[in-house]
């Protein structure tokens, strides 16, 4: 029951931090969800897309 | 139609309903006096819904519509036997299915392929075939690099204007050019041709049944048209093609381009990488679209789940109570 306690004292009894914590964790989801979902999709397709051989043709000058 | 039919039509299905075991029945009646009040439908709806009209009319709807959407789909029902007058090659064989490397649902193009493709392109195809809808910055970031795309697109010379005098002039390419077309106009085209107009190549792979494989299957199918095959002057035989006579001759021949990155450059080689190429074409946001489809299937599926636990969680008293009746107690004066 703790966690539940702690939950809604810290966040949801307040609708000025509620509201806030809704917005700050749906971008954070958001981005960790697409870093996740890329980082499979590049570990699947290693070595077929352009970013895997784009050194063979392109010599960064930095 | 249905007004004449008598309500009981399905009086035969009814009596199947009805054939449960009797014990079964009399357990039912004697748990019926404390039930659930969401527990399931008694015989009487069972013998009402199968004697109503709309049930009639819906599963005589169901029917005829499976039918004749199945006749749309497919032409023909199953296992009624058929005759045609020509043979199933007439219509081009099918191509057998090959083993893309973009074939799967997660996976997108082998960008080297795509790079060998083009240059096959550039180097074969271009030669009659034209590739109206693609630019040369859609290549950047694909399979050249820009400047690549850029040195490749100023060897070519595009009109443009009118300038100050209202004169057209000529001007090397930019990177927001269409792939040059090797023919002005179709006319020209056709008449270079012996009266056959290659088709352009930007959606070829999505205009042509069986997709990738069949133009690689036609790529590398030409071969000697059978005894008794009449074939005309300045036609090839193609087993692949509907009709089997097709006016491209066989173009991909073993080492017909060197390509860059070493790779052996045989004719189902380059009918690969072509094809690669022509898919890529057709299908620009394929990699992005197999992400993004991705990403829709983990979060519809979690919002699906989520949803159905709530459904059952707000259910859970309603579906669980029971419903007692007290009746009054008889005071014995009336």
């Amino acid at each position: 029951m703790g966690v539940f306690n702690t939950f809604y004292n810290t966040i949801a009894k307040r609708n000025s931090i509620f509201v806030p914590t809704i917005f700050a964790t749906a971008f954070a989801f958001s981005i960790s969800f697409d870093v996740g979902v890329t980082s499979f999709w590049d570990r699947w397709n290693q070595g077929k897309q352009w970013k895997d051989i784009r050194h063979k043709y392109v010599q960064d000058s930095e | 139609m249905l007004s004449r039919l008598p309500a009981s039509s399905l009086k035969g299905l009814r009596s199947l309903a009805e054939a449960r075991p009797s014990a079964a029945r009399s357990a039912a009646q004697t748990a019926s006096r404390v039930r659930f009040s969401s527990s399931s439908a008694s015989s009487s709806a069972v013998k009402s819904f199968l004697d109503s009209r709309a049930t009639l009319a819906s599963a005589t709807l169901l029917t005829v519509g499976s039918i004749a959407w199945y006749t749309h789909l497919y032409g023909s029902l199953p296992f009624l036997g058929e005759v045609h007058a020509n043979s199933p090659a007439e219509e081009g064989l099918h191509p057998p299915h090959y083993p893309w490397s973009h074939g799967g649902l997660l996976d997108s193009f082998d960008h080297s392929s795509i790079r060998r493709g083009y240059q096959v392109y550039r180097e074969v195809c271009a030669a009659c075939h034209s590739l109206d809808r693609i630019a040369w910055r859609n290549l950047v970031g694909v399979s050249h690099s820009v400047d690549e795309v850029k040195a490749m697109a100023e060897e070519v010379e595009y009109e443009d204007g009118p300038n100050d005098q209202g004169e057209m002039f000529q001007r090397p390419g930019k990177l927001s050019d269409y792939m040059p077309p090797p023919y002005p106009n179709e006319e020209a085209a056709r008449a270079s041709n012996q009266g056959a107009l290659p088709p352009d190549l930007s959606l070829i792979v999505k205009a042509r049944h069986g997709g990738p494989d069949y133009i690689f299957a036609l790529l590398t199918g030409y071969r000697d048209a059978p005894a008794g095959f009449e074939i005309r002057d300045g036609m090839n035989y193609n087993p692949y093609f509907p009709g089997n006579a097709i006016s491209m001759a066989r173009v991909l021949f073993d080492g017909l381009v060197e390509y860059e990155d070493g790779t052996p450059a045989t004719t189902s080689q380059m009918a690969k990488d072509v094809v690669t190429f022509l898919n890529w074409a057709a299908e620009p946001e394929h990699d992005e679209r197999k992400k993004a489809g991705l990403k829709a299937v983990i979060l519809f599926s979690a919002l699906t789940a989520i949803s159905l636990y709530v459904k059952r969680y707000k259910w859970a008293p309603i579906k669980s109570r029971k419903i007692i009746y007290n009746p009054p107690a008889d005071k014995g004066h009336h």
